[in-house]
């Protein structure tokens, strides 16, 4: 299992989402490797993701995909990242 | 990496913004205050938010604002600013905002395991609400923790 957070400038927001997604995967007991990417190189870091993490302001961005693209409103919610994972993934 | 450094030069309580680009500055000033960046960086942090919209409005009430590591970084920086008004960046859940969150890091490889270390602050979900409320500037470095706070 693949999975990327997106941010918009690739400086970082994306590393929270990374960070607190490993914590909610953790919890749900689901092995998975995280990755933090930005819009720009999205078609090279997604291109075999399963689920893709972002901001409901980055969907647009990002475009058609064969992942699910999770939208994630508060990065620091893990019950939020938890359950909209548990969906994505199960 | 660490986050950087919160001197109380790098907070500002109160501050007065019209809108989320005022907000934006008040940020950027207090960085450029506390010696960690040039004014070109201020206007680099609004450009993202240009471009790409509102997602740095990452939880409720919270905007983290930062650009890419450039020439007008002088050196980490991080500052805290609280609105006396809170503002609407446009983002469809977060708004609006009342604590604005400045980053600057001047190497690419720093900047996303430091900005990893907010997940330790504001995963706590009281955090955001007491720096909304904090009334002095010691209040607001004892939120952001003993480790981002510089004496």
């Amino acid at each position: 299992m693949k999975i990327v957070a997106i941010c918009g400038a690739g400086v970082g927001t994306s590393a929270i989402l990374k960070l607190n997604a490993e914590r909610a995967l953790e919890r749900l007991d689901i092995e998975a490797d995280v990755a933090a990417s930005d819009v720009a190189s999205l078609a090279q870091s997604a291109a075999d993701a399963q689920v893709i993490l972002t901001s409901p302001e980055l969907v647009k961005a990002i475009g058609t995909t064969n992942a699910d693209v999770v939208v994630i409103d508060n990065y620091f919610d893990l019950d939020e990242i938890a359950a909209k994972l548990e969906v994505a993934v199960g | 990496m660490q986050l950087p450094p919160l001197p109380a030069k790098a907070v500002t309580i109160g501050a007065r913004a019209d809108d989320w680009r005022e907000a934006v500055e008040r940020a950027g000033e207090a960085l450029e205050r506390s010696g960690a960046t040039f004014p070109e960086y201020t206007k680099r942090m609004a450009d993202v938010i240009d471009e790409f919209g509102a997602y740095v409005v990452i939880a409720p009430g919270l905007a983290l604002v930062h650009a890419r590591p450039g020439p007008d970084v002088i050196t980490d920086g991080l500052a805290v600013v609280t609105l006396a008004e809170p503002v609407h960046f446009g983002h469809p859940h977060n708004d609006p905002v009342s604590v604005v969150v400045g980053l600057a890091v001047a190497h690419p490889d720093a900047h996303v395991t430091s900005v990893a270390e907010l997940a330790n602050i504001f995963n706590d979900e009281a955090a955001i609400p007491a720096l909304a409320a904090a009334e002095s500037v010691e209040a607001v470095q004892r939120i952001m923790g003993a480790e981002a706070v510089q004496r």
